[in-house]
């Protein structure tokens, strides 16, 4: 009988610490208390003196659900800027306005303002088609076409007539492959399927796709997520050699590799730019307690 | 000290009631298998029951249907009489043409069988020979009139009853009154094959001739060239009408309530049946359109109708198949969606389509409801030369020879059961094997 009472208050117990433990989580993850943890404007430095882009009070919504709230943000000429934070933090939808890729979504609206080099590029009137040549993209998952490793680096420069005959488009092709640090491992099987390659070198053949157009930006969306260390050591070895020639904005998950990647970084949190700073600053003096929750691995 | 015992007491309740759980589980355990055991029966003999099925259907038809592939022929010496073709020597081809080719037949029984007698008994000898036989000598004399005047010795065709008889479908044992031959003609028969002047050879009328009143004469071939016409049209017009509708349903198109609308009637109209096509023909093309009736043109158009909405969903179904990182990858580029889709997207779902195309011209193949609607059910003796000119199909010839009252229709019925089937086979064949050699997996 006793014991029967005693054991009933236990599991009372512990279903209320749990009932708390869930509050707890939910609030700080899901933002009941949101407006409290986000600070009202980015804290940082979002300017930068050089910029390509210029993006201010830039909102996306997917249907009535808002998924960026008013990012202010420069990116600057040949800067390797890292976009941090966690999952749904909104990071990859912002790195996809930079080249309008949510157009393809139907339901996605972006609004605000983002310029390249002074236009705005969200003008309904801005043809995407130089936008996306002139702003390349890396995608998370190795997707190169299940075509030749040639035709694969070809394509771009084939659509948008960059080369003159088919000495300058092997010409284009193989500097392509070779600041992508993919020549020497294909250049004997030029004719075989992209899809053939190891998921290292994959990315990087879209990395070398990306390049073929002489973009002045690239975009890379989590490009190591589904690659080993040692492919993953590869591509940041490489986005140091990019960076002499082109901009570059990179999302990652991992906290190392924008510390190893990027002069700046942006701290993404529930649709909002936290912070924004030099990478050494953000990872060992940042400024706002989100930020600092978050790199040293408090959440997230 | 109350506390320990407590919990022993506990613990040795605690194994107590496991055991007696693995108890129940073990008794349950028995019952579970015998279940599973008894399901496996029920699937193994629904398998065998339909397998078996299929192997009375198919050996029906192939025993019935393989003697038609070969047909009975008696030697004959046909003397060409000049006196009987051409009096008056001028060689003119409509002379020729025009000639009485059945007394030279006729001539020729007479010389085997001089007994005969009587116009009654001079008719059953003849009808021994098929129609088709003064034709063929027709034939040869148009092709070369030099002939006249020899005495050829030739293969010719026997009669459908004869044919039956050898084939043993005639029971020698009835009476009399009860058979198609007469004990007369069957003598004759026996005589015929004691002298050596009846083989079994290939029926090269089966697959070369055009439907016939008689059965030996009655050929697949105008059948087949119909139901090609009509594929043609069919597939000019489904295969990209269909694509089009499909890449610009998948690629191209807003989602709203129009393209809902639009994507469940697609849906809707594959599961209409199919005689209400033939409606829709027959209102349309021939009444309102006027086209010709009976034209391999209009099955092929109504046909078309009827397999757009299969081709257009499997379409649909390659198109979704193709990862949507591709379309990122061209999009990323600076290519236009015009280019992602015809660059990219459409090359990979191109078997797909094709395999669906395929699938649905097997069944516009072996359709035949809509082409009765369209007066496709006639009887056509020459062999379809085009789109426009009067033909059947071949479903639509085997319901024609299934409704003949002669005996060896029948078996012709099954041969061109056996044609169709083996298009049919063929056509599935190739487009499990465009799927298998194309597929891609992601």
């Amino acid at each position: 009988m006793e014991a029967a009472t005693m054991s009933r208050d236990k599991k009372a117990r512990s279903e209320q610490s749990a009932q708390a433990a869930t509050r707890k989580t939910a609030s700080s993850l899901f933002g009941t208390d949101r407006s409290s943890d986000v600070p009202d404007s980015t804290v940082g430095v979002i300017t930068h003196d050089d910029p390509v882009f210029t993006c201010r009070s830039v909102d996306v919504f997917y249907a009535n659900k808002q998924a960026i709230f008013g990012v202010d943000l420069d990116i600057g000429r040949h800067e390797v800027i890292s976009m941090i934070g966690p999952s749904g933090c909104g990071k990859s939808t912002f790195l996809r306005c930079l080249n309008r890729m949510n157009d393809t979504i139907a339901i996605a609206r972006v609004t605000g303002r983002i310029e390249l080099d002074g236009q705005d590029i969200l003008d309904s009137r801005i043809d995407v088609v130089p936008l996306r040549a002139r702003v390349g993209m890396v995608f998370q998952k190795p997707n190169p076409f299940p075509k030749s490793i040639y035709e694969n680096v070809a394509y771009g420069p084939r659509i948008h007539g960059l080369a003159r005959d088919r000495v300058e488009l092997d010409e284009i092709v193989h500097t392509s492959l070779e600041r992508a640090g993919l020549l020497k491992e294909v250049k004997d099987r030029m004719d075989q399927p992209g899809t053939g390659l190891s998921g290292g070198q994959q990315q990087r053949l879209c990395i070398a796709r990306a390049i073929a157009v002489s973009p002045e930006v690239i975009l890379m969306d989590e490009p190591c997520s589904a690659l080993d260390p040692i492919a993953t050591a590869r591509i940041e070895d490489l986005i140091d050699e990019l960076k002499e020639n082109y901009t570059i904005c990179i999302v990652t998950h991992s906290m190392q590799q924008a510390a190893r990647v990027s002069q700046r970084t942006a701290y993404f949190h529930l649709g909002y730019l936290v912070e924004v700073d030099e990478t050494d600053k953000i990872f060992t003096n940042p400024s706002h307690k989100l930020t600092e929750d978050y790199i040293t691995g408090r959440f997230g | 000290m109350s506390n320990t015992s407590n919990a022993k007491r506990e613990k040795g309740a605690g194994s107590k009631t496991a055991s007696r759980a693995m108890d129940k589980v073990h008794a349950s355990l028995r019952k579970r298998y015998r279940a599973e055991k008894r399901f496996r029966a029920y699937g193994l003999i629904s398998v065998v029951v339909g397998i078996l099925f299929l192997v009375v259907l198919m050996a029906s038809i192939l025993a019935k249907g393989y003697p038609a592939f070969r047909q009975t022929f008696i030697t004959l010496d046909v003397y060409l009489d000049p006196g009987v073709i051409d009096p008056e020597g001028s060689r003119d081809a409509e002379v020729l043409r025009l000639a009485d080719y059945n007394r030279l037949v006729r001539g020729s029984l007479q010389i085997i069988f001089p007994d005969a007698s009587g116009r009654t008994e001079r008719r059953k000898l003849v009808a021994l020979v098929s129609n088709g036989a003064p034709f063929q000598i027709q034939g040869l004399v148009m092709e070369d009139p030099s002939l006249v005047g020899q005495t050829l010795t030739l293969e010719v065709p026997a009669s459908g009853d004869l044919d039956m008889l050898m084939k043993g479908r005639i029971d020698r044992s009835l009476p009399e009154s009860e058979r198609r031959l007469s004990d007369l003609q069957i003598g004759w028969v026996d005589t015929l094959i004691e002298q050596g002047r009846i083989h079994k050879r290939w029926n090269k009328a089966l697959m070369t001739r055009g439907d016939s009143r008689d059965p030996e004469m009655a050929g697949i071939w105008g059948a087949v060239k119909g139901s090609f016409y009509m594929l043609v049209v069919t597939l000019l017009l489904s295969f990209p009408i269909g694509v089009a509708a499909a890449v610009y349903l998948d690629e191209f198109a807003p989602r709203n309530r129009w393209t809902d609308l639009i994507e469940i009637n697609i849906n809707n109209l594959a599961a209409v049946p199919s005689i209400v096509f033939g409606l829709l023909g027959l209102a349309v093309f021939l009444n309102f359109f006027g086209m010709p009736r009976s034209a391999p043109l209009v099955g092929g158009l109504v046909l078309a109708v009827m397999t757009l909405p299969t081709v257009i969903i499997s379409s649909r179904a390659a198109l979704t198949s193709v990862p949507p990182s591709i379309r990122e990858a061209a999009l990323g580029m600076g290519a236009s969606k015009m280019q992602a889709t015809f660059h990219h997207v459409v090359p990979l779902a191109i078997p797909g389509m094709l395999t669906g195309t395929i699938i649905g011209m097997a069944r516009a193949l072996g359709e035949s409801a809509p082409l009765l609607m369209i007066g496709m059910v006639a009887f056509i003796v020459d062999v379809p030369q085009g789109f426009m000119d009067p033909a059947t199909a071949l479903p639509v010839q085997i319901y024609l020879w299934a409704d003949s009252p002669e005996r060896a229709f029948v078996e012709r019925t099954s041969a061109a059961i056996l044609v169709l089937l083996a298009f049919l086979i063929a056509m599935n064949a190739l487009a499990i094997y465009l799927r298998r050699r194309f597929e891609r997996r992601w």
